[in-house]
C-alpha cells in the first residue's frame, strides 16, 4: 500500500482539491448524466403512448364521428324535462 | 447483407439493448481496476508529486472527447451516403456525452494546470482546440434542437459534423502555429509526467473504461430517439416495455 | 430556332450576379450598416483601452480583423433569408443552372457589397491604431483574402440556420469555431509583418483556405438550402 493513512490519501500530497475536484465533478457529471438519460427514456415512453393514444382517438373518430364527440357528455346534454 | 440488416431501427433497437448493459458492466470493471491501479498501486511522481493522478481522468476524457466526434462524423457520412436514419440518431445520441467529456477535460486540465504551471488556463494547441470542440458540439446540439422537422435536423446536424470535423485539424495546426509565432505561451500543459509502465497502465484502463461508458451511454440513449423518431411504427407499440408503460399510467 | 432555348450556365450566373449586385445597390441601408459597424467597433476599442500608441499599435491589428469578421457575420443575413421568403430561392433551386454556381454567384455578389468595403476602408481605420504603412498593405491584403473566406464559410452557417428559430445567434455559434483558422492566419501575418519576419508563409495558407473553401464551400450551401427548402 503507497498510502501510510487515510488522511494523507485524502490530502493528496497538498492538492488534495486539485485531484479530488477533478474526479468529484467527473464523477458526479457522469452519474448525472446517467440519471438524464434513464429520465430520456420515460419522456420517450410517454411520447410513444401519447401518440398511441393520438391515433386511438383519431381511429375513433373516423369510424364513428357521433360517438366518439358525445361519449361522455351524456350528463351535461340539455334536459329540460329534468330535476335540476 | 448483415450489416444493413441493422441499419434498421428495429433491428438496432434490440441489439442495443442487449449490448448497452455488457458495456456498461465492463466499463464499471475496468474503471475500478483502472482507479485501483492509478490510485493504490502507481506511485507519486518525481516532478509533480501526487497532482499528477489528475491525468487518470484528462487523458482519457479528453482522448474520448475528440474520439467521439470523429464517431459522430463518421456516422454522419454514412447518413449522408446511404440516407438511413439511425446515422441521424446515432450521431444524436453520441453528441451529449462529447460535449460532457470535452467540458470535463477543460475542468480537469485547468484544475491540473493551476498546481502545477500556476495557472487556469493557457492559450496553448491542445487545450484551445478542445474549447472549440466544445463549441462545435454546442453548435450541433443547438442546431439539431432548433430544427424542427427530423429529415431536416438530421441531415443538417450531419453537415456541422462533417464540416467541423475538417475544420478541428485546421484549428489544431492553426492554434499550434499561433502559439509559436507568439512565443509568450512558453508553457504549455503537454508537458506529461515521464510515464512509469504502471501509470501507463492505469492510464490506458481508464481510457478504456471511459471509451465503454461512451458507448453504453450512447446505445442507451439512442434506443430512447428510436422510440420517440419510431413512434407511430406498430413494432414499437407492440414492444413489452410500452405496453408495461401504456399500463402504468392507467390505458384508456 | 429552339424556343426553349435554355440559357448557359454562366448566362445564369451572371444574371443572379448582375440581380443581387442590383438588389443591394438599391436597399443601401442593409449593406452600409455593416460597413458602419466595422468603423464603430474598431473606434470602441480605443476609446476603451486608452489612446497609448504602443498598446494601440499591438492590439491593431487584432482588433480590425475582429471587427471584420464581426461585420461579415453581421451581414449574412441579407444573404439568403430573403429569397427564401419570398420564393426565389427556390426557383434558383428548380432552375437548370447548378445550385451551386447559383449560390457562388450570389456569394461573389454578397463579397462585393459587404467584404470589399471592409477591405478598402481598413487602411484608414489602420492610421487611427498607428500602424505602419506595411502593415497597413499587409492587413489590407489579408483582409482581401479572408473576407471572401468569411463569407464563403458563413453562407454554410446562414444556409444551415435559415427559418429556424432564434437562427442568428446559432449561426453565430456555428460559425466561430470555422471562423478561428482564418483569424490566427490573418491576423499572424499582419503580426509577423510587424515584427520584420514576413508574413509570405501566413499569406499562402491564406490563399490555401480561401481556394479550399472556394472549391467545397458552395457545394455545402447547396446541400444546406436544399434541405431549407424540403
Amino acid at each position: 500500500m503507497i498510502w501510510s493513512s487515510a488522511s494523507e490519501f485524502w490530502s493528496m500530497g497538498g492538492y488534495g482539491v486539485y485531484v479530488w475536484g477533478s474526479m468529484g465533478v467527473s464523477a458526479a457529471l457522469m452519474a448525472l448524466e446517467v440519471m438524464l438519460t434513464r429520465w430520456g427514456r420515460q419522456q420517450a415512453l410517454d411520447a410513444v403512448c401519447e401518440a398511441m393514444e393520438a391515433q386511438t382517438l383519431d381511429a375513433e373518430a373516423v369510424r364513428d364521428p357521433v360517438a366518439s364527440s358525445s361519449g361522455t357528455t351524456r350528463q351535461t346534454t340539455f334536459n329540460p324535462g329534468a330535476v335540476t | 447483407m448483415k450489416l444493413f440488416h441493422y441499419a434498421a431501427p428495429q433491428h438496432f433497437y434490440p441489439l442495443a439493448g442487449r449490448l448497452w448493459p455488457a458495456l456498461a458492466v465492463l466499463a464499471t470493471a475496468l474503471a475500478l481496476a483502472g482507479l485501483w491501479v492509478g490510485f493504490m498501486v502507481a506511485p507519486s511522481d518525481a516532478q509533480q508529486g501526487q497532482a499528477y493522478r489528475i491525468i487518470y481522468i484528462h487523458v482519457p476524457v479528453s482522448w474520448l472527447a475528440m474520439i467521439i466526434y470523429l464517431a459522430m462524423a463518421f456516422w454522419s457520412v454514412l447518413g449522408l451516403v446511404f440516407n438511413t436514419r439511425l446515422s441521424g440518431l446515432m450521431t444524436r445520441a453520441l453528441a451529449p456525452t462529447g460535449a460532457l467529456l470535452a467540458f470535463l477535460s477543460l475542468w480537469t486540465g485547468a484544475l491540473w494546470g493551476k498546481p502545477m504551471w500556476g495557472t487556469y488556463w493557457v492559450w496553448d494547441a491542445r487545450l484551445t482546440s478542445m474549447l472549440i470542440l466544445l463549441f462545435l458540439y454546442l453548435g450541433y446540439i443547438a442546431l439539431t434542437s432548433a430544427i424542427e422537422d427530423p429529415r431536416r435536423s438530421d441531415r443538417a446536424g450531419a453537415l456541422v459534423a462533417v464540416v467541423g470535423a475538417v475544420n478541428v485539424p485546421i484549428i489544431y495546426f492553426s492554434v499550434q502555429w499561433w502559439n509559436t509565432l507568439h512565443q509568450g505561451a512558453s508553457v504549455s500543459f503537454t508537458q506529461s509526467p515521464r510515464m512509469a509502465s504502471v501509470m501507463l497502465t492505469g492510464m490506458l484502463l481508464m481510457s478504456l473504461a471511459v471509451w465503454l461508458y461512451a458507448a453504453a451511454i450512447a446505445l442507451w440513449r439512442v434506443r430512447s430517439l428510436i422510440l420517440v423518431r419510431e413512434s407511430h411504427a406498430l413494432w414499437v407499440q407492440l414492444l413489452p416495455e410500452v405496453q408495461a408503460h401504456r399500463t402504468l399510467r392507467g390505458a384508456t | 430556332m429552339n424556343a426553349l432555348a435554355l440559357p448557359s450556365p454562366w448566362q445564369a450566373i451572371s444574371g443572379v450576379l448582375r440581380r443581387d449586385l442590383r438588389m443591394a445597390l438599391r436597399r443601401k441601408s442593409e449593406w452600409l450598416g455593416a460597413v458602419f459597424f466595422f468603423v464603430l467597433v474598431a473606434a470602441l476599442f480605443p476609446l476603451a483601452i486608452g489612446p497609448e500608441p504602443d498598446t494601440l499599435r499591438l492590439i491593431g491589428p487584432g482588433v480590425l480583423w475582429v471587427a471584420a469578421l464581426l461585420a461579415s457575420m453581421l451581414s449574412l443575413g441579407r444573404l439568403f433569408e430573403a429569397d427564401h421568403q419570398d420564393g426565389s430561392l427556390e426557383q434558383l433551386a428548380l432552375s437548370a443552372a447548378p445550385l451551386s454556381w447559383s449560390i457562388s454567384a450570389k456569394l461573389l455578389a454578397h463579397w462585393l457589397i459587404s467584404g470589399l468595403p471592409l477591405v478598402l476602408l481598413s487602411p484608414l481605420l489602420g492610421l487611427q491604431f498607428g500602424l505602419a504603412p506595411e502593415a497597413l498593405g499587409m492587413l489590407a491584403l489579408t483582409l482581401l483574402i479572408g473576407t471572401p473566406v468569411l463569407s464563403l464559410l458563413g453562407a454554410i452557417g446562414a444556409a444551415l440556420t435559415l427559418g429556424v428559430r432564434g437562427g442568428g445567434v446559432l449561426q453565430s455559434l456555428l460559425l466561430l469555431p470555422l471562423y478561428v483558422p482564418v483569424l490566427v492566419f490573418g491576423t499572424g501575418a499582419v503580426d509577423a509583418q510587424m515584427r520584420g519576419l514576413g508574413g509570405q508563409a501566413h499569406v499562402s495558407v491564406l490563399l490555401a483556405l480561401l481556394l479550399a473553401t472556394a472549391a467545397l464551400s458552395p457545394w455545402a450551401c447547396a446541400a444546406a438550402v436544399r434541405l431549407a427548402l424540403e
